[in-house]
């Protein structure tokens, strides 16, 4: 299953609207299990979200942010662009999704 | 000068928290901050697992879901859940939504009943991720998005079980001597600043409370369902376990459900 769900409109103004679910677990690593044991840190480290293969955001995230975030942001484009989001984690798993703005 | 200044402010804050207090508290506008755009709400990315499994080949038999019937047809979604609780013949009972599943899943797929209820909810403090059973009735609840709550009361089991819900929900038992209504039995109760809904009337309460459930829990991180939400209030009560889709269970759905009649889902829910 893709763990990313991903939505992009374009607003009035020159503006296009994008909304991502990722999923994932964003252990922080300070949780112990049942046997008291530490659970071992597993969170997103970088989400990049390109428009037509441009950079239009960057984030550098860590173990505070929820478990499945969300992410809402809106940047200068148009419909036709093509928005691609890519997620990495800390144990360098990835994933991403693209799609066409309309 | 000193010494006059401390007893006014004293009556001052004492004036405000008296102001406060007689406020009804509200969590309707922080709620619409945090959980306005429904595009935020994580269920949807549950909603999909539960679509793939639904319509996947599984089981010893190795058929998909769309095989069961839910009320209105074999292989419809849309809108099953609306109609929920309602009378099967195959099974001679009234089942709900999650039930219903246990049925379809261990007759057309031939899985194991005990196999099956022996993970029935993810665990919210070890951070697990949803059960099979929590994302295909998140799947189907969400098929009704929008619709009103309709379930049907022709059937004499179906009246039947909603009078014996009814009575459920006014039965004090357990070492607290609870019952549902102790809590949800009164207009504008509380549990710090959460809200009980007045569930003894039909109308607004019970209406906003069935037509959000499902829900994403955000305590939980996790989608919960009405049979958990049974489970849990009974936890609460200090009472045993009460099973999956126990008649017990279902009849208090029932009648909640009753007690919802013409409210609106809104599917996925999502709350604190």
């Amino acid at each position: 299953m893709a763990s990313v769900k991903l939505k992009a409109k374009a607003l009035e103004g020159g503006l296009v609207e994008v909304k991502a679910l990722m999923t994932h677990p964003m252990e922080t690593g300070l949780r112990k299990d049942s046997a008291g044991e530490l659970v071992p840190a597993h969170y997103i480290t970088e989400v990049v979200v390109t428009a037509n293969d441009k950079e239009v955001l960057k984030t550098n995230w860590g173990g505070s942010v929820s478990k499945n975030p969300y992410l809402a942001f809106n940047y200068k484009g148009a419909v036709g662009d093509k928005v691609k989001l890519t997620w990495k984690d800390n144990k360098d798993a990835t994933d991403s999704a693209e799609l066409t703005v309309e | 000068m000193k010494k006059l200044l401390l007893p006014g402010l004293l009556m001052s804050s004492l004036a405000l928290t008296a102001v406060y207090a007689a406020e009804e508290p509200n969590a309707d506008a922080y709620r619409e901050m945090t959980y306005g755009d429904r595009d935020a709400n994580p269920a949807l990315l549950v909603v999909d697992r539960g679509e793939e499994l639904f319509k996947e080949k599984r089981g010893p038999k190795n058929v998909s879901m769309e095989e069961c019937d839910f009320g209105l047809g074999k292989g419809v979604v849309k809108g099953v859940y609306a109609e929920l609780p309602r009378y099967f013949q195959d099974t001679d009972r009234v089942q709900d939504l999650e039930s219903r599943m246990i049925t379809c899943m261990t007759t057309i797929q031939g899985f194991d009943e005990a196999e099956l209820k022996k993970k029935t909810y993810a665990n919210e403090k070890s951070n697990e991720d949803n059960t099979d059973l929590e994302a295909i009735a998140v799947y189907i609840a969400s098929q009704s998005d929008g619709m009103k709550i309709n379930p049907p009361t022709a059937h004499p089991k179906e009246q039947e079980i909603i009078k014996v819900g009814e009575a459920l929900f006014y039965h004090r038992t357990g070492p607290l001597d609870f019952s549902c209504a102790s809590c949800h039995g009164a207009d504008k109760k509380r549990i710090r600043l959460q809200n009980l809904g007045n569930f003894s009337k039909a109308g607004h309460d019970a209406q906003k409370a069935i037509g959000g459930w499902p829900t994403y829990r955000v305590s939980h991180a996790a989608v919960r369902t009405m049979q958990h939400r049974i489970w849990d209030c009974e936890g609460q009560m200090r009472l045993p376990d009460t099973e999956y889709g126990a008649p017990l269970s279902v009849a208090l759905i029932a009648y909640l459900t009753a007690q919802a009649k013409d409210g609106a889902y809104v599917l996925p829910g999502m709350s604190r």
